[in-house]
């Protein structure tokens, strides 16, 4: 034997997944919104995307090697999800400093202050988009219009969210059959012609790439189902109230972030609970927060604050919902 | 607006009395009387909270002494006598000298002496790597080059040599707070006493199987062939287990033992180098050699930093 | 609906190479090297001397307390040396070598017992001959049968389960033995249902041995009391306590035995040892060993002499492949990696998996990104990744209430992370101070 023989502790096998290639699971699904969003914004959607994504790797590469004088971990792929997800969530046409700004935040002090990847306690993308949201909120609300197929950068038409047109509607006293005549239709909402992040607009491509997380084992179904479901039944029973004043629970869940939240926001590894209990009352407590915010609050959105504040109840919820000790209350009794 | 101004102050300043009442009733009422002795006698204890005492800190310590009415047989390793009887002073207690101590490493093992047979996959501390098998090498008995003693050091006495693979003591730092024999799970590392210029001579092996075997997994092993045993004019040397043990207390420093010894097992530090030198004794010398230059080398060192 | 535990569980991939290959008798050895520490509990003590002529089955090493257990000469010959030998535990340990006999012919006669059914012995002879044949637990944990078989009067025992699920990937010991010799366990059952007054056995059986299952639900049709479930292929199935709540939705309590829920528990190769030493006074000298692994020339199942170094074994099936980086003793999930060939085998080796470098090597360790996967997958409901923590952080007080100690060591949460987090190498550090602290409090 030419090389001396190997002794470690059992088990002598491992499966083959590995942190990698559950992250690169991650890209591939979010591949399908990608697509559509260049084809609904054009070369915009590629260039924030871009941006946010190369400034993300080489924000964890300068602050790693030279900061924290750490190992390098660009390769291992979290950055580049956050990347990825931090762009889904802003407008395309954003400026692109505002960007840079935006990934500086989400690596440098959401991610790495906390002690890098497995340690943050909030999802590094949505707070590099909160960060924006709440510095530069013209910007960040300022929505290019769909413009399909066209390759030049969009100018900065502000077309409004169907969400943004529904809350100012109704702050205005108008009722829903008024406005649900500016909105798009359910079919477009699905399939994402209409305003909004460049993630977001897509329900189909959306549901394409969480399927795909769910049949790879990325993630379980708990966390995206119940938080779609609490939001249908909360906004449904305000809806079946009184339908002038509250938008259809369908348009809830259709528009604005709720679908990339469920699937690719919430589900986090890092940020969301380790047990399925936990991760139950996480994804109700999303939808509940979402759905205040969105009726009543000031914001039209509200997924993002919502599993940020979440995210800040996981330690709890991980102390507090532990999986059930084996044999730890005999339920059989000896016959 | 001057009302809103009133308010704001008042209800800060109330806010204020009100905690400062919480505060002082629970201060009171949770007040535990310490004998002020206690005090007294952590601030002269070194602070190092390093549990050589056998208590998991100063204060404990302080604790123990003031409460037991013997204090002969607690020790302060760190601090050593003159810190003892100062305390002793205080309590009006009797306490006992001790010889200072220091450790040393009783095993030569580097990676040049004893080829690794295995490789081992898993964390890499000492004592879990014990657990899962005998080590690296075909030595079951000494160092597995882990660095938990390093990891347990409060004093910065311990490095790991890369070169070696085995940890180095800086002699001038040891207080002999007996962390590291605590931590070592192969009971490699001993105290032994320090005189005035540090001069030590020891078996540096723990090898308790035969001399073949032995010598096969490590070419400075103690065989066991007892030729110091028959030397030693004080009768200093015993052999247990084909392991030759050499006793401090007994031990004159006369060096007759390391010369005989076949392998160079017996490790003497800080002599004088001797003043005849044949070819042959040199090359005997340099595998010896290694080990004595390091803490050699390493006192130098931090006596110049110091 | 097959039978399964509720929580956790893995399925890695099954590779049972050897699962059609008969049962071969293995070359007597020329020397054997007997441990004397080959169950758990107090080592044996030696009762021969260098120079001796031994007898094969003649005691060599007498038990050495109530947990302890006999250890016989496996072949006849002569004692050369007491030695220390680096067995399965990576450390040496005392052995007791005996040059074989080359001209003894009881080493060489190929035994095949004829079946034998009716049972002579009383219920207390034949506990005590349990006991005095030198019968561990063969399933791996090497347990002394007596002390499992000695039930507390106040102790009721409804059940007897037969664990053959053989959950570990590779190994095959089990499963061949039940195709092999499918009627003599079924005696075995009926000698231990009728010792301990129990009147229902069931054989639990992992459904990928379809035939094996088979074969029992035929051999059981005529008896009373006893019967085969076919259990869900999972990993660890196997384990004593999963078994337990698979077969008869029993929750075996955390800190306690199977016997706690009236349930004794027995391996095939257990119970197939019992019937031998029973109705043909053989004590415990040979077992069933797989010797496997992908790049052997010829992998199979082996009838092999307690004390037959490794060497011999692998020399068996076609030497060690170029590139061997790893040998276990066991299966892949639960074995130990040994430091040579040099080892013996013992009662508690099921197999010898000869590992290449490509699955030899552990991954990077990375950190844990908290995916929940050991939660999920752990079969006793702890959370690996916080018990990881604790007990690298010197917290064991905590460890100990987040119930380190009713880890089972199944290794899935090792098996599963994502990170490769030596999940199971700390707990069972931990595991092993928390129990040096509790010792010390009492
Ligand atoms: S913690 Fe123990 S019982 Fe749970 S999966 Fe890991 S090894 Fe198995
Ligand atoms: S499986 Fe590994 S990465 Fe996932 S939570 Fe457990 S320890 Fe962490």
């Amino acid at each position: 034997m030419s090389q001396p023989i190997i002794i470690s502790a059992s088990p002598h096998v491992h499966s083959d997944r590995t942190s990698k290639k559950l992250m690169y699971d991650v890209v591939i699904a979010l591949i399908p919104a990608f697509l559509v969003s260049l084809y609904v914004f054009g070369i915009g959607a590629f260039i924030v995307t871009a941006v946010a994504v190369i400034s993300c790797l080489l924000f964890e590469y300068l602050i790693q090697k030279f900061l924290l004088k750490t190992e390098v971990t660009i390769g291992d792929g979290s950055a580049l999800i956050t990347g990825i997800l931090l762009a889904f969530n802003l407008p395309s046409g954003l400026p692109i400093w505002m960007i840079i700004v935006g990934s500086l935040v989400a690596i440098g002090i959401a991610k790495l202050s906390f002690g890098g990847l497995g340690f943050n306690i909030f999802n590094p993308a949505l707070v590099g988009r909160v960060f924006l949201l709440v510095s530069f909120p013209v910007q960040m609300t300022m929505w290019p219009t769909a413009v399909v197929n066209n390759t030049s950068i969009a100018d900065a038409v502000t077309g409004a969210t169907p969400l943004g047109l529904i809350k100012e509607g109704l702050m205005f006293g108008d009722t829903m059959t008024n406005i649900s005549a500016d909105l798009p239709s359910n079919i477009d909402l699905f399939i994402g012609l209409t305003g909004g992040s460049i993630g977001e607009i897509s329900a189909l491509a959306l549901l394409l790439g969480g399927i795909y997380l769910i049949v790879r084992k990325v993630i379980t179904w708990h966390i995206p189902v119940t938080m779609l479901v609490t939001m249908a039944v909360m906004t449904g029973i305000f809806w079946l109230i009184n339908p002038e004043q509250y938008a259809s629970p369908l348009i809830h869940i259709l528009s604005g972030g709720a679908l990339l939240g469920a699937f690719f926001m919430a589900t986090d590894l890092v940020t969301s609970p380790m047990t399925k209990k936990g991760m139950l009352i996480f994804a109700i407590g999303i939808a509940v927060i979402t759905v205040v915010i969105r009726l009543f609050g000031a914001y039209p959105e509200g997924v993002s604050f919502a599993i940020l504040i979440m995210n800040a109840f996981v330690p709890l919820i991980n102390t507090y919902f532990k999986p059930r000790r084996f044999g730890s209350k005999i339920k059989s009794k000896i016959v | 607006m001057t009302d809103s101004v009133l308010y704001s102050v008042f209800l800060l300043a109330s806010l204020g009395i009100v905690a400062a009442v919480v505060l002082y009733v629970v201060s009171k009422k949770f007040y535990v009387y310490e004998n002020p002795l206690i005090a007294d006698v952590d601030e002269i204890l070194p602070g190092a909270n390093c549990a050589g005492c056998g208590s998991p800190g100063c204060k404990s310590f302080a604790e123990r002494l003031v409460n037991t009415e013997d204090i002969s047989d607690l020790f302060c390793p760190v601090g050593g006598n003159d810190i003892m009887k100062e305390v002793a002073a205080i309590l009006g207690k009797e306490v006992v000298e001790r010889d200072p101590t220091v450790a040393v490493l009783r095993c030569q093992g580097s990676c040049e002496v004893r080829p690794k047979t295995t490789e081992y996959q898993g964390p890499r501390t000492c004592a879990i790597s014990a657990m899962v098998y005998s080590g690296e090498t075909d030595c079951q008995y000494g160092c597995l080059g882990d660095g938990d003693c390093v990891k347990v050091c409060k004093f910065d006495a311990m490095y790991m040599d890369e070169a070696t693979g085995l940890p180095v003591i800086i002699t001038d730092n040891c207080t002999s707070c007996g962390a590291c024999v605590e931590e070592c799970p192969r009971d490699i590392i001993e105290m032994r006493p320090r005189n005035k210029r540090d001069l030590k001579v020891f078996v540096g092996c723990l090898n308790e199987d035969k001399g073949g075997i032995a010598k096969k997994s490590c070419s400075v092993a103690c065989i066991g062939c007892s030729k110091c045993e028959d030397i030693c004019p004080k009768d200093a040397v015993v052999m247990v287990n084909n392991l030759a043990y050499i006793d401090p207390v007994l031990c004159t420093l006369c060096r007759k033992c390391v010369d005989v010894c076949p392998t160079h097992s017996i490790i003497e530090t800080n002599f004088p180098p001797k003043k005849v030198k044949k070819e042959v004794e040199k090359k005997v010398e340099v595998k010896v050699a290694v080990v004595k230059e390091q803490i050699v080398a390493e006192s130098k060192k931090s006596k110049t930093d110091a | 609906m097959l039978k399964t535990f509720p929580k956790g569980g893995i399925h890695p991939p099954e590779n049972k190479i050897t699962s059609s290959k008969g049962i071969k008798r293995m070359t007597v050895p020329k020397v054997v090297n007997v441990p004397i520490a080959q169950h758990i509990g107090i080592p044996a003590e030696i009762v021969v001397d260098k120079k001796d002529k031994v007898e094969i089955g003649q005691v060599i090493a007498k038990s050495g307390g109530f947990v302890s257990s006999n250890i016989h000469a496996p072949v006849a010959g002569v004692v050369t040396k007491l030695d220390m030998i680096i067995d399965t535990s990576g450390y040496k340990k005392q052995c007791i070598v005996i040059r074989t006999d080359a001209k003894d012919e009881a080493n060489f006669e190929e035994k095949e017992y004829p079946l034998k059914k009716n049972i002579e012995l009383e219920p207390k002879e034949i506990l005590k001959r349990i006991s005095e044949y030198g019968i561990v637990g063969l399933g791996g944990a090497t347990f002394p049968s007596h002390v499992k078989l000695n039930v507390r009067e106040d102790k009721k025992i409804d059940c007897l389960i037969i664990n053959g699920v053989e959950c570990e990937p590779y190994l095959t010991a089990d499963h061949r033995l039940m195709l092999e010799k499918a009627e003599e366990i079924v005696v075995g059952i009926k000698i231990l249902m009728f010792a301990l007054k129990i009147d229902k056995a069931v054989i639990g059986i992992e459904n990928n041995k379809k035939d094996a299952i088979n074969l029992f639900k035929n051999s059981v049709k005529n008896e009373v009391g006893i019967e085969v479930a076919a259990l869900k292929v999972k990993y660890p199935q196997g384990g004593e306590k999963q078994l337990v709540r698979s077969i008869l939705k029993r929750e075996v309590p955390k800190n306690g035995l199977p016997l706690d829920v009236g349930v004794i528990v027995h391996n095939v190769g257990t119970i197939f040892a019992i019937y031998e030493a029973i109705q043909h006074n053989k004590p415990l000298i040979e077992r069933v060993v797989t010797v496997t692994g992908k790049n052997l020339e010829n992998p199979s199942n082996f009838w092999v002499k307690i004390g037959t170094p490794i060497k011999d074994l692998i020399a068996e099936v076609g030497g060690l492949p170029e590139g061997t980086r790893k040998l276990v003793n066991g299966g892949p999930m639960m074995g130990k990696a040994i430091k040579n060939t040099d080892v013996p085998v013992t009662k508690g080796t099921s197999g010898i998996l000869v590992i290449s470098e490509d699955e030899a090597s552990r991954g990077e360790a990375k950190n844990c990104i908290r995916c929940g996967e050991c939660v999920f997958v752990c079969p006793m409901g702890l959370e690996p990744h916080l018990l990881m923590n604790l007990s690298e952080k010197g917290l064991y007080e905590k460890a100990s209430n987040e119930d380190i100690m009713t880890c089972i060591e199944c290794g899935s949460c090792s098996y599963v992370c994502p990170s490769h987090r030596p999940l199971l190498d700390y707990i069972r550090f931990g595991k092993s101070i928390v129990k040096k602290l509790e010792t010390s409090k009492n």
